[in-house]
């Protein structure tokens, strides 16, 4: 354990030195702070006023955001460091190499969840200070999404740098990775889909297994506890896990896929040459 | 204390070490020379556990993949390029003496025998030091702690002649307890270092020598050069090596490393036609070798 946060602190100082975290952490306070002096708590949509719109606007503009920041910072690190020597030097200390790998994903977690955090307290700190009522369950169950859809990126993102061997092959793959979730989201290909007749069985199915569209309809039960904006895909969830069940899903899930993917990335990570 | 068998590695669809085999004792200093793509860097990496090869390694009787946190607290390595850490210098030294349980303070005071205060650099990043910084903070961290083996990949290449002493004294610290695998392209910058010489050629062993083990690590010799006439680019070169003017330009006097001998003579070689006169002599309070003396 010792050599795990270790390698943890490592990781968070690297990161607080990093240009990345800085341009991350502005980006999302910076959402916060422009939301509140655009006036957004005085707006009112599908009857939501005050910190309740705000945080539903950030966290749509976060699902935006959010998983191709982690996956691009992510990858862009831990493949640059092996392309540029740091690997062969630090890994021929002796660190355990389950204590580096897993104490570089907490590290780079603490410090992909923390900005992102923080931005939502401050929007309650504000939100607090201008007399506003707090959201404290939306606040709760956003807070917890951010974090598994923080992770759930994480993990891809680890995952693939175990893999990809430079920086390039890297990125690209991140980049395509994002791609392919965000056009399968509601949005995009699945109302093509869906339109083109192809089996609403298959495109719930694709909704469920796409972390970025599981997040996206655990964000809306909140406000749209019958998913009415869904459409007839509504049905299929709210029978299938009610709208309980579907929160909880959508917090338990993208944490699945995270870990999976970074487990995954863990055996390739020991099996192949480590730099 | 090293044993390499049948090893083979192959990267990509090119085979880089085609069954080497190999013995490496207690007490033996190897240059491992050979020209680029020979294999050195991915021999030097199958040892460290950072490539799946075929074959076996043992490092101090056990296999470095499996059992990498034991056989790498053994191990001291000094890469041939500095890797491009940008954590403060001071974050280094504590990160490298927690995970190898040696106490920081022993780092820094390697460092400081080669010429580097740590303390003075703790908050400077380590990418920000010059090339000979660089080198001379990892070789701390690999010299100020227990290692019996040290993997050296050029080590030497960027530090000044003062440095560089220190550095053979150093290792001459641990000559008789440690193995000592030296990478070089070139044997002339550590022949005097080692008592074997090992050469691969396109991932075979292609030389594989005892040497005479003549040279004292520790040795100095006093140096006189005479010149036919005062010549700056001269006055430069040998400035570096810590000499000085006895007489407006023509006549140097200094010393040199014991081990350092062949690289000074290929510095003065370039000068050859200035020379008058040249005179290399141990120290004697270091040790009793036989007088050297070269006259131009």
């Amino acid at each position: 354990m010792q050599f795990l946060w270790l390698t943890a602190w490592t990781d968070i100082l690297e990161s607080l030195r990093a240009r990345w975290f800085t341009v991350y952490t502005v980006v999302f306070g910076g959402i916060v702070v422009l939301l509140f002096t655009l006036g957004l708590t005085e707006s009112r949509v599908m009857g939501f006023t005050g910190l309740s719109r705000l945080m539903l606007t950030y966290i749509q503009l976060s699902m935006a955001i959010l998983p191709i920041f982690v996956l691009i910072t992510t990858v862009r690190s831990i493949a640059g460091d092996r392309e540029a020597g740091v690997f062969e030097y630090l890994l021929a200390l002796p660190v355990p190499l389950s204590a580096w790998y897993w104490g570089k994903l907490a590290g780079r977690f603490l410090m992909v969840f923390t900005p992102v955090f923080l931005a939502m307290l401050l929007a309650v700190a504000w939100g607090a200070a201008k007399g506003s009522d707090i959201p404290w369950r939306l606040f709760t169950y956003y807070t917890g999404l951010l974090l598994s859809l923080s992770w759930c990126f994480l993990g891809i993102g680890i995952l693939v740098s175990s893999i990809a061997r430079s920086v390039d092959v890297a990125q690209g793959a991140a980049f395509v990775i994002w791609l392919t979730l965000l056009l399968f989201l509601d949005l995009i290909l699945l109302g093509i889909m869906i339109q083109q007749h192809v089996p609403p069985e298959a495109a719930v199915a694709l909704a469920l297994i796409n972390p970025m569209q599981v997040f996206r309809t655990g964000t809306m039960m909140l406000f749209d506890p019958q998913l009415v904006i869904l459409g007839p895909a509504a049905y299929v969830i709210l029978d299938h896990f009610g709208t309980i069940g579907y929160m909880a899903f959508a917090l338990v899930y993208p944490c699945v896929v995270g870990t999976l993917a970074a487990w995954i990335g863990y055996r390739l990570f020991r099996r192949g040459d480590l730099i | 204390m090293i044993e390499i068998r049948r090893l083979r590695k192959r990267l990509g669809r090119r085979d880089i070490l085609l069954g080497l085999d190999l013995d490496i004792g207690r007490g033996q200093r190897v240059a491992l020379i050979g020209s680029n793509g020979a294999g050195k860097t991915t021999l030097i990496r199958c040892l460290l556990g950072e490539y799946r090869c075929d074959g076996e390694i043992r490092l101090v009787g056990r296999d470095p993949r499996q059992f990498r946190t034991e056989v790498l607290r053994h191990v001291g390595f000094v890469p041939q390029l500095p890797p491009p850490l940008k954590m403060p210098v001071g974050q280094l030294v504590n990160y490298v003496a927690s995970v190898c349980h040696t106490p920081a303070q022993r780092i820094v005071d390697v460092a400081a025998r080669l010429g580097f205060e740590a303390e003075r650099f703790r908050h400077q990043a380590f990418v920000r030091l010059s090339g000979g910084q660089k080198q001379k903070l990892l070789i701390a961290a690999a010299l100020g702690r227990d290692a019996d083996v040290l993997i050296l990949d050029e080590p030497a290449a960027n530090l000044d002649p003062e440095a560089r002493g220190t550095f053979f004294e150093l290792l001459a610290e641990r000559q008789r307890d440690a193995v000592m695998l030296i990478s070089s392209h070139r044997l002339d910058e550590v022949a005097a270092l080692v008592n074997r010489v090992i050469e691969l050629d396109q991932g075979k062993v292609v030389l594989d020598d005892r040497v005479a083990d003549s040279v004292d690590l520790t040795s100095r010799l006093h140096c006189e050069v005479r010149l036919t006439r005062p010549e700056g680019a001269f006055a430069k070169a040998v400035g570096a090596w810590g000499f000085s003017d006895v007489d407006q330009g023509l006549h140097w006097r200094g010393s040199v490393a014991g081990a350092d001998r062949l690289r000074f003579l290929g510095m003065l070689s370039r000068y050859a036609a200035l020379i008058a006169s040249l005179e290399l002599r141990e120290a004697p309070e270091t040790t009793s070798q036989p007088r050297e003396r070269a006259n131009g």
